[in-house]
């Protein structure tokens, strides 16, 4: 998908003037967020665990060559395939060369960042191959010709009554009259169009929640069993997932799994949790001729050893996005790329470049309120700082805040100067006010004024009045 | 400077924090209030003057590491520094450390300082022991929790502690009183539309509050928060905490009229 992360102001000013989308994510408020909150208070132990879960990816981390080869051991011992990508080019035309070998016509697909990350539709469509998105709301933006807006509800964005229309525009065989309205129809007649896709795909492309080395093993979570049928019926079952997806042991995995759902949906446990570890074997009723797992770096190993290793520990959840502020006012779509919210911020300028996503990292508050539900505790706030350091080395970020914070540093480090600045400063404040309590409009300072008064000063700094009296006048204390 | 425990009573450098210094000394002056009254010695040191905050989130390394440097000279002769302010004390106390990772002897320092220093109402209770103020306030008021005096820094309870040792004041809890006012410093300005819909968001939950006014613990926060209730014509006023548990509440509250023409 072509990225729009550079004009990230336009994006958020055409957001907050959609009222549909403000009335989408308006449900968001009520769910995640309280469904993660009650799951979280019916486990003790939700802390602890999360200091596991650091350590099992940290030590993971650390060690990741010898777990891929070792990952990489297992599946070929299973009879299945893996195929190192460095970027997504290559994780492309390898995912193409197994279609085409298999003459694919079509090709299912369970719900994958990574397939999104590497714009895989796309080119299997110039390819003559046709995707079909099985997750509900993976579907639902396909037909609607859109990216996801979020990393676990793809269609968050989307009202019941735009899916409404979306399904009539697209299901033009069935009947025109027929009842949409309730929720229930919307997803048995997903079922129904969806069912003959699932027989007729020569290939079924899955993401990975985990990798897991001493088996072979790859892992996806979902809640509509789409993505068992995606990965078994088909004569092909490829896993595209990015190399950090990786963990040690079936235990490890166990841990982290007990985070993901909680973190992700409030849920104990995703509906299903679909292991795989290979092709049909003989004594299997049912199952896939071939196994494929493509592992994609684009860019991740560069990471290690750098701060921004952390990142790397991330396993999807989407909390970050869930109680993020920012995101919970312009959705996903104004971020202008794959991942969006706190762990975009991070994710987005590491993958298509800070020059690209240089508004991503800013555009937080640092409120802190990621780190706080982050299951893997990475430092959200500080990985953006880092890529705000970055820029200002870089001499990317804005001329205007560069001589802004020049000229404070030049005045707080000379106390005099800076008294007398701020003296003047408070003084002018307070007569712009002319005795109504605040200023509606500042030159330089409309970035505050546009949206807000400027509350007046009280005439005088601190401390003029602290030198001068060293409490504050009589008269104004009770 | 102070020599470390030489006095029967505590010694507290006030740091009065940039905003409070420029937009409302009424806070700094609460706070000695609330300091004096709690049995400690204040001072101001004249030489202070920003943590380094602005530069710090900017990505200006440099310049935060030279406003930290002089702070952290500034104030080495207390027994503890003292901030209205979650956002500053949180400077100090959780990042001055990191910013000097490569000099050994300034990050002994740094980690010194951030030892001794405080959010002021987490100072009172948490360190003093603090249990009730003597003050006076007829009405309704709601709590804005300041992001990083609450997540950096733990302060939830002890502001509330202390209203409800106010006389006459009743505390009612607005919905979402932890979630972001929109300010974070630069990005109000950076980001004009994003903090309008969080503090329009804000100003909202409080006003279903009921309440009459809004205090928080940070003059960012507050600043924001009033300028959208004013631009909104609301009658809803706004204070730092401090001058509410220090009964410094003759001067208009923020955004109210009455300055412009103030002479001491």
């Amino acid at each position: 998908m072509r990225a729009t992360s550079h004009q990230f102001p336009e994006n958020v000013h055409e957001a907050l003037a959609n009222p549909t989308l403000r009335q989408a994510l308006s449900k968001m408020r009520g769910g995640f967020p309280v469904n993660r909150a009650q799951a979280i208070s019916r486990l003790p132990e939700f802390d602890a665990l999360r200091d596991t879960a650091r350590d099992i990816k940290n030590h993971t981390l650390e060690h990741l060559d010898f777990y891929l080869e070792r990952f990489e051991e297992r599946v070929v011992a299973n009879g299945g395939q893996v195929h190192w990508c460095e970027t997504p080019q290559d994780a492309r035309q390898t995912i193409l060369e197994i279609c085409q070998r298999l003459n694919a016509r079509s090709v299912t697909k369970g719900k994958s960042m990574i397939a999104e990350e590497i714009a895989l539709n796309d080119y299997l469509e110039e390819h003559d191959i046709r995707p079909v998105e099985t997750d509900l709301g993976e579907y639902i933006i396909q037909l609607r010709k859109e990216p996801p807006s979020h990393i676990i509800a793809p269609a968050i964005h989307v009202t019941k009554d735009q899916v409404i229309e979306a399904f009539r525009e697209a299901h033009t065989e069935l009947p025109a009259d027929r009842p949409l309205d309730e929720p229930r129809d919307l997803t048995d007649e997903a079922r129904t169009m969806l069912r003959q896709e699932y027989f007729d795909a020569d290939v079924g492309i899955t993401g990975a929640n985990f990798l897991v080395a001493e088996t072979g093993t790859s892992t996806i979570v979902t809640n509509e069993g789409n993505g068992d049928l995606t990965q078994t019926l088909a004569k092909a079952h490829v896993v595209i997932a990015s190399l950090e997806k990786i963990v040690p042991t079936m235990e490890d995995m166990a841990t982290i799994l007990r985070l993901l759902a909680r973190s992700a949906t409030g849920q104990e446990f995703s509906v299903y949790t679909t292991l795989s570890s290979g092709p049909k074997r003989k004594e299997d009723l049912d199952g896939p001729e071939e196994y494929h797992v493509v592992l994609l770096d684009n860019g991740r190993s560069d990471l290690l050893g750098t701060e921004f290793r952390e990142i790397l520990r991330c396993i999807r959840c989407s909390a970050c996005m869930n109680h993020c502020p920012v995101y919970g006012a312009v959705g996903g779509h104004a971020y202008g790329w794959v991942y969006p919210g706190p762990m975009g911020a991070i994710l987005t300028p590491t993958l298509i470049g800070i020059d690209q996503a240089g508004h991503l990292p800013n555009a937080s508050t640092f409120c802190g309120k990621c780190e706080e539900v982050c299951p893997m505790r990475i430092p959200l706030p500080q990985l953006m700082r880092a890529y705000r350091t970055r820029e200002h080395e870089r001499g990317i970020s804005p001329k205007a805040t560069r001589w802004g914070l020049r000229l404070w540093r030049f005045l707080a480090t000379r106390p005099r100067l800076y008294g007398a600045v701020t003296g003047l400063v408070a003084r002018a404040i307070a007569n712009l006010g002319w005795g109504q309590g605040v200023v509606t409009s500042l030159p330089l300072a409309g970035g505050w004024t546009s949206v807000r008064d400027l509350p007046v000063t009280q005439g005088r700094t601190f401390r003029s009045l602290y030198k001068q009296t060293k409490s504050y006048p009589a008269s104004s204390t009770k | 400077m102070r020599e470390t425990g030489s006095h029967p009573q505590p010694t507290v450098g006030l740091f009065v924090t940039c905003l409070a210094d420029l937009f409302r000394p009424s806070v700094g002056f609460a706070a000695i209030k609330l300091l004096e009254a709690a049995g400690c010695v204040v001072e101001a040191p004249e030489a202070q003057t920003c943590c380094g905050q602005p530069g710090y989130n900017s990505g200006d390394t440099e310049s935060a590491r030279a406003l930290a440097r002089r702070t952290i000279e500034i104030f080495e002769g207390y027994d503890h520094v003292v901030a209205p302010s979650g956002s500053c004390a949180g400077m100090l106390k959780e990042h001055y450390p990191h910013l000097f990772s490569d000099e050994p002897e300034m990050a002994r320092r740094a980690e010194t300082l951030a030892g001794r220093t405080h959010e002021l109402t987490s100072f009172l209770v948490d360190v003093l022991g603090v249990k009730a103020v003597s003050a006076q306030f007829e009405g309704q008021v709601t709590y804005h929790d300041s992001c990083s005096g609450l997540r950096e820094l733990g302060i939830k309870e002890q502001p509330r502690e202390l209203l409800g040792s106010v006389e006459g004041l009743e505390l009612v809890e607005m919905e979402d009183s932890e979630v972001c006012c929109g300010f974070g410093g630069t990005f109000c300005i950076k980001y004009p539309e994003i903090s309008d819909h969080m503090v329009t968001d804000k100003v909202t939950r409080a006003g279903e509050s009921g309440a009459g006014m809004v205090l928080a613990g940070d003059l960012g926060c507050l600043l924001n928060i009033a300028g959208k209730l004013k631009r909104q014509g609301s009658p809803v006023q706004v204070r730092h905490v401090a001058e509410v548990l220090a009964g410094m509440v003759d001067e208009p509250a923020i955004g109210e009229p009455g300055f412009g023409e103030a002479e001491v």
